[in-house]
């Protein structure tokens, strides 16, 4: 059975604050398992995001990607996302809305609504462990993630876009 | 083999082009091309940034941590660290040769890294560049591009690429940070279910490799003015050659070619590596630059990757892989094709060989094996070696007596191909960018001249806010007069 929710959480754990999606998807895992809610959200932690992953966003009704972000604002970014084709360069990686797209090609049809919760951090080094800086930063957008999977609707996802 | 445009006469004269990082290609990459007022190339230079803190990471750590961690080196081919650091380490726990069933699960587990990787190159990295020009709309030349304009070809890259990645999964026990492979065997086999899954597509897996096969030769043959000497150069090249000198990925002794095929060195056991290679340091670069002892810095380089590979071997195991190879020999005319163009044409091939080999892999019983380790006598020291997608990767550790690593030595992939993809970039420079109008699409030239070779570049950082291309020309005085950049 297809979990209406999934969640892309994105990095490399030993990359210093590229860590933050997989820390973030490690907490939440633990979380959705107390609170009962682990079969109505699939997690899906990688390096990077890749052309496969428009396959996971079949049959869901919301999707959340997760990442660190660099110069980007502090604590953290929760927004909407739309499939968008100006993506001119990539590397291996896609960007959030690029999968949005190549769903949107692949199926003919569009994606789930769906949003990114982008954490920014302050390094990236191999080798290096999560700053403290970053670890504040996630923890407070862990708070805003419990908000989200205890109403998983399109309108209140919407909602806290906009407080 | 000379460096011509390595090092202009007076630099500081020159006007300066950088490409930073080059796109669609994996970290972080930097061209730099010094002009004069009439725009003549004097120098081109590819650096690449790196990580030599790859070893500085690895040291000091138990030696059966090693091939978990060398994964988190790069998130584009995780496996290749993990099976050459496990062919190290099988060397220092002994296990001189693995169980049936360890080393067809490694197989396994290799040939679906070769699948998807060569899967993503092709249809993500390359076919924007190869199905719309180089020249095209920049903004419809990506994957979204292909999708919109060819999306049966885009779909099948897409499902191609989650095959692969499905064959990496049920043998490395996770899609990325897998365990599958430890020092002296495998720590896990299959069971019935995994492999009824993945045989239920691999036959459509075949089918539409061969499809990509012939989609390419026909690109390249359709324009051969092009294919045949785009950014052309001639080198030795060199890769490890399985049994009877079979195209094997996973194991097998070293072989080199120079730039006619004539063997250089054959049969040569990869423990031994270091006699034969050797690594040059420039002051330029912080990526080491690799040559044949035997031939010396000047000559001694070479490339490697599947154009190296498919050249290289004496046959390919695979029925449909072998007749596309000889297809592609007799097009060369019997003689080694050098043009970086052909890198696709073998690439396609080798993803056929791999969709086979798993194809042949995923009915034979001894996947669904339970005799899994081995071990022997413990030495203190192994070298593992791998054809990762990219070219042969080279890992090498020493351990203590307390079993922590205290060496570690890799050469990865791009570092082979290092002096290769320079002579590539220049080729291509003085023959597209010389004494013309610097744009975005001749700038694009120098890009496809290096994503022909798949460089990876080690870095798996993909933090949202970075900047993927940056160009900017800048005149005598340092000023910037005129930029480029994509968002």
């Amino acid at each position: 059975m297809t979990a209406p929710v999934v969640v892309f959480a994105v990095g490399n754990p030993s990359r210093g604050d590229d860590a933050i999606g997989p820390v973030i998807c490690g907490r939440l895992a633990k979380w959705l398992a107390n609170e009962n809610l682990a079969d109505q959200v699939d997690l899906i932690e990688d390096f990077q995001l890749n052309i496969e992953h428009a396959l996971d966003l079949q049959g869901r009704e919301l999707a959340l990607f997760i990442d660190a972000g660099q110069n980007t604002p502090a604590p953290f970014i929760f927004a909407q996302i739309y499939p968008s084709t100006a993506t001119g360069h990539t590397t291996h990686a896609l960007p959030p809305e690029a999968v949005l797209q190549v769903y949107r090609q692949m199926e003919g049809k569009e994606p789930p609504p769906s949003f990114v919760l982008c954490v920014r951090g302050e390094k990236f080094e191999l080798g290096e462990p999560l700053t403290a800086t970053a670890g504040y930063h996630a923890a407070a957008a862990f708070e805003l993630l419990m908000g989200l999977c205890r109403q998983p609707t399109a309108a209140a996802w919407e909602k806290a876009v906009h407080k | 083999m000379t460096y011509n445009l390595e090092t202009a006469e007076h630099p500081e004269k020159l006007r300066r082009v950088a490409i930073d990082p080059v796109s669609r290609v994996e970290g972080h990459g930097k061209v730099t091309i010094l002009l004069d007022e009439q725009n003549k190339v004097h120098q081109v230079r590819l650096h690449i940034v790196e990580f030599r803190g790859f070893e500085k990471f690895i040291q000091g750590r138990p030696y059966w941590e090693v091939p978990v961690m060398v994964q988190r080196l790069c998130g584009i081919c995780p496996v290749s660290h993990h099976l050459a650091a496990s062919k190290a380490l099988d060397v220092i726990v002994g296990a001189k040769r693995l169980t049936p069933a360890a080393e067809k699960l490694r197989r396994l587990m290799h040939y679906g890294q070769m699948l998807q990787s060569h899967a993503l190159h092709f249809f993500h990295l390359c076919s924007p560049d190869l199905l719309f020009g180089f020249d095209s709309d920049v903004t419809k030349r990506n994957i979204v591009g292909v999708a919109a304009a060819h999306p049966e070809i885009a779909k099948r890259g897409v499902l191609l690429r989650k095959f692969g990645q499905e064959v990496i999964r049920v043998t490395a026990g996770k899609r990325v940070h897998g365990t599958g492979a430890v020092p002296g065997g495998m720590n896990k086999s299959l069971t019935i279910a995994e492999r009824d899954a993945l045989l239920k597509d691999i036959y459509h897996i075949v089918s539409w490799s061969r499809d990509a096969v012939h989609l390419i030769q026909k690109v390249h043959i359709q324009d051969p003015g092009l294919y045949n000497s785009f950014g052309i150069f001639r080198s030795n090249f060199m890769s490890i050659v399985g049994h009877n000198g079979d195209l094997d990925f996973y194991h097998g002794t070293l072989r080199a070619r120079d730039d006619n095929g004539k063997l250089i060195f054959d049969d040569v056991d990869y423990q031994q590596y270091d006699k034969y290679i050797e690594e040059e340091v420039r002051p330029w670069s912080y990526m080491k630059f690799p040559f044949f002892k035997s031939l010396g810095k000047e000559h001694g380089w070479y490339k490697v990757g599947p154009l190296a590979r498919v050249q290289n071997c004496d046959q390919i195991s695979t029925p449909f892989a072998e007749h596309e190879r000889r297809e592609f020999v007799d097009y060369a005319g019997g003689t080694p094709m050098h043009a970086p163009l052909a890198y696709h044409w073998t690439r396609m091939i080798e993803m056929l060989h791999a969709a086979e080999v798993i194809k042949d892999l995923l009915h034979d019983d001894d996947l669904l094996g339970d005799d899994l380790m081995v071990e022997g006598e413990r030495r203190m020291e192994g070298v593992g070696v791998i054809e990762a997608p990219r070219g042969t990767l080279f890992h090498h550790y020493r351990v203590d007596e307390n079993d922590l690593i205290t060496m570690a030595n890799l050469i990865v992939s791009t570092t082979n191909n290092n002096q290769a993809m320079n002579e590539a970039v220049r080729h291509v420079a003085r023959r597209y960018l010389n004494g013309r109008e610097v744009t975005e699409g001749l700038l694009n030239h120098i890009e496809v001249a290096i994503r022909a070779f798949d460089p990876c570049l080690s870095c798996a950082t993909h933090a949202l806010g970075k900047m993927p291309l940056a160009v900017e020309l800048v005149d005598v005085e340092g000023n910037v007069v005129h930029s480029l950049s994509r968002s």
